[in-house]
């Protein structure tokens, strides 16, 4: 291409950072790449160009929200109860997340009711029953090591007698590598449909934002099984960057709907493309 | 991804044939790929830089003529450094004082609670009269957590729900043990970010408090580059004895493993594959080694 030596430093420099915050190799060598196109292309000069080209870059990778037209914890409009359903591997932050989610459709104005189907977990249900507790929203839960399709099932029922704006369903922890878990998961899909014919709406796949490269494995196995529909990737509040994400939304599509940056009711925040961009690039 | 590793390496090696020994120039093709491979493994980049520096030493001037590629022979010579740079001889927990104290620490969600009850299970196992003790004072139901894998296995957990002050409750778990003869006390600790003062302050002082025999800090084996610097910070504050990789049920490659090792020279000293109480295995640095290398 004819670069000049800075011009190959800094793009090491790039590949560097991009590696540092989880891109992963692939989708490092793909920025890399588009760049590169674009710079002999567009005749490019100076640093301060590239940052912007390269920003640019990862924001297009990143998918968009399907119904651009919600807004902040917003449901579709004629879609009542909007059900979610939440899955991922252990110890993400579904619960939490879920509890998080909840606080903020209700102060959107929304009725939510929760439904425990986690009934594997020792002390999950107590634990969902709680933040129910702290939001001030109901749990349907039938106990430990009950059914998780009929919780769902009973979660879902309840919420159509109650006229509720928003049901969540929160699900076991379970490594995508366990046949049977999965496959539960596509029950309790399938059980939901009795009730709610096109439930759940959203499927929401909750990522560790400190996970590696891994979690592109665990959304594509994910996906397969239950159809993924959004993303929420957690942790945020430390030094991970979370860059790994860059390469799921763009092989698979999925939007990025939120954020946890604590442990706390609040720390939940509406996925900002460029405001992520930009934290990859901040030094810790 | 990189399911075979010498098959690769071979292709590197292609473009070479006909040359007997490593030299400076045809090794350096082959060790951007075995960088490659560790960085998809999630081994930290700069931790995968230097390694593969080594590699690169250690294979000049080998003859490659005698062995059945150079791939193979590469693969080897990789292979056998992440086995040596992650461990040599396994290294036993410390089990001293009475009662004997093991504190566990970790990020949010890592499985510091599973692993306190599969260690319980496994030192009761050993005929040892272990205690239980919830110093998660803030994660809901985190107690609950902790006394119903004590109740499944066996082992009595000691609580103080109201009591708001994770030091005082480890305290009066230790005179608790005393009292009852109990000779090991296991601390559950909530989940904390490196970067939290406040949080880091807390499993400090407990560590002051305790002088545990055994400061044990577990970490998911999924996690990427960020590895190393919490590892780093946490042992910056606790200077721990080892580490516990958890949730190796997956299909992780835990680069992770080979960051930490590097980064704090701790031996890893316990792997938790599975939810299952019983899911709890030693840590062996040949198995971790070709895992990284997805062989
Ligand atoms: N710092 C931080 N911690 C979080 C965040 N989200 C969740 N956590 C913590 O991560 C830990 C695990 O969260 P859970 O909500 O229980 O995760 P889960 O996915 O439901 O776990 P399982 O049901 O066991 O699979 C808890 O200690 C949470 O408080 C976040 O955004 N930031
Ligand atoms: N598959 C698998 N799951 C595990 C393993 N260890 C723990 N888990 C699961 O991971 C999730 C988190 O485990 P916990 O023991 O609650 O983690 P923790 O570190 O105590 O979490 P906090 O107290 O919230 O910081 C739970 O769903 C556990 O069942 C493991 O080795 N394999
Ligand atoms: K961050
Ligand atoms: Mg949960
Ligand atoms: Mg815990």
């Amino acid at each position: 291409v004819g670069k000049s030596t800075v011009d190959d430093e800094v793009l090491d420099n790039l590949e560097e950072i991009l590696v540092a915050s989880d891109v992963g190799i692939n989708t490092t060598v793909k920025i890399i790449e588009r760049i590169q196109n674009r710079v002999s292309k567009d005749k490019y000069l100076g640093t301060t160009e590239l940052d912007s080209i390269l920003r640019e870059e990862v924001v297009a990778l990143l998918s968009d929200t399907s119904d651009t037209d919600l807004k902040e914890f917003e449901t579709p409009p004629n879609v009542k109860p909007y059900v979610i359903m939440v899955v991922g591997v252990n110890g993400v932050g579904k619960t939490t997340t879920i509890g998080k989610l909840s606080a903020q459709y209700k102060k959107a104005g929304k009725s939510v009711i929760l439904g425990a189907a986690d009934t594997f977990r020792a002390a999950a249900v107590d634990q969902l029953k709680l933040w129910g507790e702290r939001v001030g929203v109901p749990v349907i839960a039938k106990g430990m090591n009950t059914d998780p399709s009929a919780v769902a099932f009973e979660t879902v029922q309840a919420g159509v007698e109650q006229n509720a704006d928003v049901i969540i369903i929160d699900t076991a922890g379970r490594l995508h590598t366990k046949v049977n878990l999965m496959s539960e998961l596509t029950k309790i899909k399938r059980v939901m449909q009795k009730v709610v014919p096109d439930a759940p709406h959203d499927v929401m796949l909750v990522l560790d934002g400190s996970t590696g490269q891994n979690a592109m494995v665990q959304a594509r196995e994910f996906t397969k099984a239950t159809e993924v529909s959004s993303l929420a990737i957690t942790k945020l509040d430390g030094t991970a960057k979370g860059g790994v994400v860059i390469g799921i939304s763009d092989e698979f599509q999925i939007p990025v709907r939120y954020i946890g940056v604590g442990e706390k009711v609040e720390d939940l925040q509406v996925f900002n493309k460029k405001e992520f961009v930009d934290s990859l690039f901040k030094k810790n | 991804m990189f399911d075979n590793l010498s098959l690769k390496l071979d292709k590197a090696f292609q473009t070479l044939k006909g040359q007997g020994r490593i030299t400076e120039i045809n090794v350096a093709t082959t060790v951007k790929e075995i960088r490659k491979a560790l960085i998809d493994a999630d081994v930290n980049y700069k931790v995968a830089k230097e390694v593969t520096d080594d590699i690169r030493e250690k294979a000049m001037g080998q003859n490659v003529l005698t062995s059945i590629s150079p791939g193979q022979l590469l693969t080897k010579i990789t292979n056998d450094e992440l086995t040596h740079l992650m461990g040599g001889e396994s290294v036993d927990i410390t089990i001293e004082g009475n009662p004997a104290i093991i504190l566990i620490a970790g990020l949010q969600g890592s499985g510091k609670t599973t692993f306190s009850g599969k260690l319980a299970s496994y030192l009761k196992k050993q005929g040892r009269q272990v205690l239980l003790t919830a110093c998660d004072i803030y994660r809901p139901a985190a107690i609950k957590q902790l006394q119903v894998l004590g109740e499944q296995i066996g082992v009595e957990v000691y609580a103080e729900p109201e009591n708001k002050d994770a030091v005082k409750i480890a305290k009066a778990a230790i005179a608790h043990a005393k009292k009852n003869n109990h000779r090991i006390v296991i601390v559950d600790t909530a989940g904390r970010l490196a970067v939290d003062e406040e949080m880091m302050n807390e499993i400090a002082r407990l560590k002051e408090a305790l002088a545990p025999s055994e400061t044990l800090f577990v970490v998911d084996s999924m996690t990427g580059q960020d590895a190393v610097n919490t590892a780093k910070a946490f042992n910056d504050r606790l200077n721990f004895d080892g580490v516990v990789l958890t949730k190796l049920d997956g299909d992780t490659r835990g680069g992770a493993a080979l960051s930490i090792r590097r980064v704090v020279e701790k031996p890893i000293k316990f792997i938790s594959m599975g939810e299952k109480m019983e899911a709890l295995d030693r840590f062996y640095p040949d198995r971790m080694a070709s895992r990284i290398l997805g062989m």
